[in-house]
This record gives structure tokens, C-alpha cells and sequence, in this order.
């Protein structure tokens, strides 16, 4: 399995998060979903849904905790018979990143993951340049963007 | 020490109490998440309860390959403790984390009557 990164700085934090927590599929990507770096992933399509859906399930849980008028919530974990989807913010110089992991019960738990992310949030806090929030995507460079990212992450 | 559930105070008070024992702790066999401790400030709770659950299901593979049935009780010595642990029958660990001349007989015998206790 290939760990590929958009931004550089992210990739030596995620590999190592990897291995020690034993996840099978990760995506790391920004508030909006667009995504930085992933693990694990053979299609791009895959990870454009995955980052779509991870990116809507933060905003509706960001949502239910504003009305909660409560902070929002520091993580989510959904638990199936053989895998568990784990999801969860990292504050980093470059603004806001939502982590989506993805762990087989059998190689890996939702209490290894846990440990192993907030290494994996310092890691990042520590790594990312400290120039500013990236600037946000146009609607009329997305698909161009969108495309650059997705060969940088499959490696065309 | 940090305090434990009222249910389970009292069965992880009389792990504690043993001489040389730092902490006790129950822990989701499945998940490596802390249902209940009892731990000497120092003593990082999470990340011993994930690890411990992560190679005690490895460990239950390794006895399911070998032949010889489920593990009943596991005694790790390291330089400065030791890490002992028993499964009860629930998929609940029952974990002490110790000083490394702890009567470890004694602390098994506490460790097999908290995992009876918590089924």
C-alpha cells in the first residue's frame, strides 16, 4: 500500500501514523475536502467520495455541536463488524485538517487509532509551514486543481 | 490515583492494594478503550490499555494457532515493572501495572478474582 502526499509535509507524520496504527485507508484533507494526502487508496474516485463524505460528515457534526452551542466535537468513530471509520479534526499552520481513517478490527482498534492520532496531530502541528491558511479554491480552478491533485496522489 | 466507576472500585481497590502494584485498570478487549482504572499518577492509561489489548488479541491468535486454548493469564518483566494481565470471560482485561519485584503470584490470584468478578 502507497502513501501519497500533495503537500510534502504531510507525508513522514502520515506514514508513520500508518504503521503504528495499523489503518488500512486514510485521506487527510482540508475543511472542505480537498484532499493532501492519502494511504491506501487504488482509485481516485474512491477517494473523491470519501473525501466528499468525510468533509460533509465534519460540517454536520460542527453544525449540531453550534447548536448545541457546544465546541465542536474532537471526533467521530463509526464501528462495523469488520472495519471502523474514524474521523476527526488537527489544528496545523495551515489552517484546519479533518483526517479520515479507516481500520480493520482485526489488524488494528478504535483505542490504537486514538493514541496513534494524537502523535499524529502533534507530528502535523509540528511539520506545517507556518505561512499562512492556503489560499481557497475558485470554482473555476477546482477541476483543474482537483486533477493536479489526484495525479500527484496516484502518481501519473 | 485516578478513581474508577463505583461498580468497579472496589474490585480494582483489591488489585491495587497488593504491595508493589502501580495501577489497575479494565480494559475493552475489543476495542483497547479504559472502562475503569485505578492508576498512580505517571501511568498513561489510554495508551497502556490500547497497546495491552492490541497484543493480547495477538497473543490469543498466536494460542488459537498453537493449539493450547485461550490465554488465562500473561505476565510481561520488563527492567523497571512488570505488565500482567488477565482475560475475563467477557472480553473485559483485566490489566495491574507493577514494580518489577512484585509477589506476582499474589497479584494474579487478585487478577483472576477481579476477572471473575466482572464476568
Amino acid at each position: 500500500m502507497t502513501t501519497r502526499a500533495v503537500e510534502a509535509w504531510t507525508l513522514e507524520p502520515l506514514v508513520k501514523f500508518v504503521k503504528e496504527a495499523g489503518a488500512r485507508l486514510v485521506l487527510l484533507m482540508t475543511s472542505a475536502g480537498q484532499v493532501l494526502a492519502q494511504h491506501g487508496f487504488s482509485r481516485a474516485v474512491d477517494v473523491m467520495s470519501a473525501a466528499a463524505l468525510g468533509a460533509a460528515i465534519m460540517a454536520s457534526t460542527d453544525e449540531i455541536a453550534r447548536q448545541l452551542r457546544q465546541p465542536p466535537f474532537a471526533a467521530l468513530n463509526h464501528q462495523g463488524d469488520r472495519h471502523g471509520i474514524f474521523l476527526a479534526a488537527v489544528a496545523t499552520g495551515r489552517g484546519r485538517l479533518v483526517a479520515l481513517v479507516v481500520y480493520d478490527l482485526d489488524a488494528s482498534s478504535l483505542g490504537l487509532v486514538q493514541l496513534f492520532f494524537e502523535q499524529l496531530a502533534a507530528d502535523l502541528q509540528a511539520a506545517s509551514p507556518t505561512e499562512g491558511v492556503p489560499k481557497q479554491v475558485l470554482a473555476a480552478d477546482f477541476e483543474r486543481q482537483l486533477s493536479e491533485s489526484l495525479n500527484t496522489l496516484f502518481g501519473r | 490515583m485516578t478513581s474508577a466507576p463505583a461498580g468497579y472500585g472496589r474490585t480494582l481497590d483489591l488489585v491495587t492494594r497488593v504491595r508493589g502494584v502501580r495501577g489497575a485498570m479494565l480494559v475493552s478487549g475489543d476495542d483497547g478503550l479504559v472502562v475503569a482504572e485505578h492508576l498512580m499518577e505517571g501511568i498513561k492509561g489510554p495508551a497502556v490499555a490500547a497497546l495491552a489489548a492490541s497484543l493480547a488479541n495477538r497473543l490469543r491468535r498466536a494460542m488459537e494457532a498453537a493449539g493450547v486454548g485461550a490465554s488465562v493469564f500473561w505476565h510481561l518483566q520488563a527492567e523497571q515493572g512488570a505488565l500482567l494481565v488477565v482475560p475475563a470471560t467477557s472480553g473485559i482485561l483485566v490489566v495491574a501495572v507493577a514494580e518489577p519485584d512484585v509477589n506476582v503470584g499474589l497479584v494474579r490470584l487478585e487478577l483472576l478474582r477481579a476477572a471473575e468478578a466482572v464476568g
